[in-house]
């Protein structure tokens, strides 16, 4: 017993420490205490699981952990990240403050903002105390630092960058008749029925897919940067509904179904059900093609004037139960090496949150080299990257999709 | 100890069904005050009510119910009715059974991949045939009636029915019934649908009412082959139940609680056309007619009867076939090229969701078992079988809608801090796995000759060695059956699995709902295949073993 609590008052001084450097130790003897405190723990890491590239890339992750730091990982697959949200606020209604069931949650945009606000995250300013910290582009790539508005003040770790980009077969459609805008996608879609189609939000991808029309059809962009409820919400999002309304009786099956989410809509590519379809990672395509599940003649395309980009992160909830292996782990997950194998389109091909800048000759030469296979576009060739809107908008553009479009006639 | 045996039956059964609703019924009412309700108002379905298109989700998961059991109950009795007796009946009958054993979900998704616009079957015949070479832009699967829903349910009940419908008719002398009224030169059909049906009927309709209460109320199979805009009513409640907001909960608890009241609408409506259907044939018996050309809907119903069953196995090929298929678009019948690529990268994710699954399943079984045989020995001493009454609390947990109960259940060991661990989820699954073992292992432990018994007695043997070295091991066989039957429900169990291990013990079965919803055809064939073979390798060692056991003893293995 007394060793039991021995241990545990350790961790809770190590992870404190890392935060507020209170101890007055140098960090690398802090980190040194918190790699010790996490040998022989157990990560429960909340992440979605619809996707087989990635769900092996968190599989090898846990495997390094296992080997390096005696630090076993568990993936709880989810099928949206808003269950753990949900988990660990029901913990703290429960009065569960302590030894929750979640160790480390894959986040971003909304759901940060929830828990944030909620007071439900570990921290703040446990990220830049990471080792790895070092590599990380903050200089270069705002979305690091400053998540759909919200200021990420250390309580999330970045772990990849995200770009909407869109994919079609060049077999049966030519990179010419592609869309440059939605304005363009909306005309495409009234000449081509039945092939295109969005997964059904609140699907992050397909919620993403709206703010990305809610941008280019909003009048005044600037307001999007406030929270939805501080505006005339149906006013600024009649744009949008309008251009809704006018697109769905061309969408695939008219509106009355939708895929379930982005891998979905890769198998509805391969089918001949869809001609466009689009995913968050710039590599989506090539990787499918890698594994058989696209022909070698899908392309990549994205909106000249721009898409939606933003940054996923990990994140530790408050009443975690190992903070300091989920800390080793969130530190493993921005190593070059880790980085590395992300981008490769072999295994997952998501952009590295990494500045080449600050890397070896050696590592960023690896980066370089990465073959990022013949559907993926090169960075320089995605276009500008869109702020995100505030994550209110989110919330309140699902809510009226599915006042609106939820019962479909 | 065994006095207690009925009782702790009682307890595992009936307790955590009472606790569950419970569970749900006071948070409907806006009562939890771990989440801040500390008072009681009709709150919850108000907001329920006020959801968009909850009306249709409620007609729904209502017309899905009763539209498909009443499809499987007429496909079955008619198919019965045509062929009892026959060479062909045998054929199809053992073409049917080991399709009882099929997860729902894993039927559900075989059923998916031959019927989409892209399927296997608009496959075969394109384009040479229907001159496409895209899929057509159709709404087949999650079509807004449900049709597809429909369909899946009855070709994943018919088997079902078939089977408990097969246990019946021994007991009817239903072949001698039917000598009767061919020569009163009815027809073979209309004979049998008169005489021997209704007896039969009474026998299998718990069975059936459990049926409805499945069909009204699951969420695996809704979730693949359902309406999605909007989802059918179970399906809706468990997303509000996950919801980060958490007042939502209230609202999933009023839905359970209408869930409840759906299901039981459906059943009172059930014993409605039971009534009228009773009526109807007695008119129709007392009119005399010998309705002696049923040539016709004879063969409609083998024919039906055979599709249904090759639909699934249709399916179970094709996902067998996507879990090692290379590239394969559209119109191709086959894929382009075989790779065990898929297989290789699933199987390190396959091991543990695996071993949870069998322990699981195993110790849920094991407990079943013991169970059951402590409260069959005890009938057996006392005489007294508890009759009608055991049999209701037996399907409780059957009729009763799963999410009615499981909300209440995961907010009440949420509350005591017992979610998520062994104990609590392999009870869960004791609570399904047991009525159907006891099911399973009743009839034929009450058809047990008991003369075996009083010559053991007589030779001085205690009770407990007549158990061990008399019934045990004649009885050997159908007690393995029962284990297996009981596995194979445990492996199919979605929602306890998901709720009550709240996510943190992935089974076979959740992994592949969940990757389901990627739409990756090589991971759902992949997992629905495992799926499937679990519960045939259950099948396989229990008709294997006692073979192996008894292999210098033949005449045991008789029973």
């Amino acid at each position: 017993m007394i060793k039991k609590l021995g241990l545990s008052a350790a961790i809770g001084v190590a992870s404190l420490s890392l935060t507020s450097h209170a101890l007055g130790d140098s960090s690398s003897q802090i980190w040194d205490m918190v790699v010790k405190e996490a040998e022989g723990q157990t990560v429960y890491w909340n992440a979605w699981g619809g996707s087989t590239q990635i769900n092996d890339y968190i599989a090898w992750v846990g495997e390094n952990l296992e080997d390096e730091y005696d630090i076993e990982v568990v993936h709880v697959k989810l099928d949206d990240t808003a269950n753990a949200v949900s988990a660990v606020v029901a913990e703290k209604a429960a009065g569960k403050d302590e030894n929750g069931s979640i160790d480390l949650i894959w986040i971003n945009g909304e759901n940060f903002a929830s828990m944030k606000r909620q007071g439900l995250l570990y921290g703040p300013d446990w990220t830049q105390n990471l080792p790895n910290w070092q590599y990380v582009d903050v200089e270069n790539k705002p979305t690091i630092t400053t998540d759909f508005t919200i200021p990420t003040d250390g309580m999330e770790s970045p772990w990849g960058m995200a770009k909407l980009v869109f994919f079609h077969d060049s077999a049966r459609t030519s990179p010419e008749e592609m869309p440059d805008s939605a304005d363009e996608l909306l005309k495409w879609a009234a000449e081509n029925p039945g092939r295109f189609s969005y997964p059904q939000p609140p699907d992050f991808i397909g919620s993403s897919f709206l703010k990305q029309v809610l941008i280019e059809q909003v009048e005044d962009r600037s307001l999007l940067q406030q929270s939805a409820d501080e505006v005339n919400f149906e006013e600024v999002s009649k744009p949008l509904f309008d251009y809704l309304d006018e697109l769905h009786p061309n969408l695939w099956r008219e509106a009355k179904a939708f895929p379930r989410d982005y891998p979905s809509m890769s198998q509805l590519l391969a089918d001949g059900e869809l001609d466009i379809t689009f995913a968050f990672n710039p590599a989506t395509a090539s990787s499918a093609i890698a594994n058989d599940e696209l022909p070698d003649t899908v392309r990549s395309f994205t909106f000249s004037e721009g898409t939606l980009g933003n940054t996923h992160f990990v994140a530790i909830p408050y009443n975690a139960n190992a903070k300091a292996g989920a800390l080793v782990l969130a530190n493993f997950l921005i190593s070059p090496e880790a980085q590395l194998r992300k981008q490769d389109p072999a295994f997952w091909g998501d952009p590295t949150v990494l500045a080449m800048g600050k890397l070896s000759e050696e590592q960023a030469d690896a980066f370089n080299k990465l073959d990022l296979g013949v559907a993926t576009l090169r960075p320089d060739e995605l276009g500008p990257a869109l702020d995100e809107p505030h994550p209110s908008w989110m919330t309140k553009i699902e809510e009226k999709w599915l006042a609106r479009y939820g019962a479909a006639n | 100890m065994l006095r207690y045996s009925p009782f702790t039956a009682l307890l595992v059964l009936a307790v955590p069904v009472l606790c569950g609703l419970a569970g749900t019924l006071l948070p409907a009412f806006g009562y939890l005050p771990a989440l801040g309700g500390t008072s009681f108002s009709v709150q919850p379905f108000d907001t329920l009510f006020m959801q968009t298109g909850i009306w249709r989700s409620i007609a729904q998961s209502f017309f899905i119910g009763l539209t498909s059991t009443a499809l499987a109950v007429i496909l079955v009795a008619g198919f019965v009715a045509a062929w009892y007796g026959t060479r062909l009946f045998k054929k199809v009958q053992y073409l049917v059974s080991p399709l009882l054993s099929v997860p729902h979900a894993a039927a559900a998704f075989g059923f998916a991949f031959m019927i989409a616009p892209s399927g296997f079957f608009a496959r075969l015949f394109s384009p040479w045939l229907t001159g496409w070479e895209r899929p057509l832009d159709l709404l087949i699967v999650n079509d807004q009636l449900g049709l597809a829903l429909i369909a899946g349910l009855v070709v994943k009940e018919v088997p079902f029915l078939l089977l408990v419908t097969l246990a019946a008719l021994p007991q009817i002398s239903a072949i001698k019934f039917s000598h009767l009224t061919q020569s009163l030169g009815y027809g073979r059909m209309a004979g049998f649908l008169l005489s021997t049906w209704p007896p039969v009927y009474r026998q299998i309709r718990l069975p059936i009412f459990a049926v409805i209460a499945y069909a009204s109320a699951n969420v695996d199979m809704a979730i693949i082959l359902g309406p999605a805009t909007p989802h059918t009513l179970p399906v809706r409640l468990v997303g509000w139940m996950n919801d980060p907001d958490l007042k939502m909960r209230f609202m999933a608890c009023a839905g359970a609680c209408v869930q409840i009241l759906v299901t039981g609408f459906a059943l009172l409506v059930w014993t409605l056309i039971e009534r009228v259907t009773g009526v109807v044939s007695r008119k129709l018996a007392a009119k005399g007619n010998r309705y002696t050309r049923d040539w016709g809907v004879r063969v409609t119903a083998s024919v039906l009867m055979t599709t249904s069953a090759l639909i699934v196995f249709g399916g179970l090929l094709v996902l067998a076939l996507w879990s090692v298929s290379g590239l394969w678009q559209f119109p191709n019948t086959l894929p382009n090229n075989l790779s065990l690529k898929n297989w290789m990268r699933a199987l390190p994710g396959l091991s543990g969701p695996l071993v949870t699954t069998i322990i699981i399943g195993g110790a849920s079984v094991a407990i079943s078992i013991i169970i059951t045989l402590a409260c069959l020995v005890r009938e057996q001493q006392t005489g007294r079988s508890g009759g009608n009454r055991a049999l209701w609390l037996l399907y409780l947990p059957l009729l009763v809608p799963q999410i009615g109960f499981l909300f209440g259940l995961q907010l009440f060991l949420l509350s005591v801090n017992a979610i998520a661990s062994w104990t609590a989820l392999i009870f869960a699954h004791v609570v399904f796995v047991l009525p159907y073992v006891f099911l399973s292992l009743s009839a034929p432990w009450r058809a047990f000759d008991k003369r075996y018994d009083s010559i053991g007695a007589a030779l001085g043997a205690s009770n407990w060695r007549i158990f061990w070295h008399i019934r045990a091991p004649m009885l050997l066989r159908a007690i393995l059956a029962a284990c297996a039957v009981g596995f194979a429900v445990s492996i199919g169990q979605y929602l306890p699995t998901l709720l009550i291990g709240a996510g943190r013990f992935p089974t076979i079965t959740t992994e592949a709902v969940a990757l389901g919803s990627g739409g990756n055809r090589r991971i759902i064939g992949i997992y629905a295949f495992m799926q499937m073979m679990l519960p045939f390798v259950g099948f396989l060692l229990a008709s294997i073993l006692p073979a192996l056991i008894f292999r210098n003893r033949r005449g045991i293995t008789g029973f």
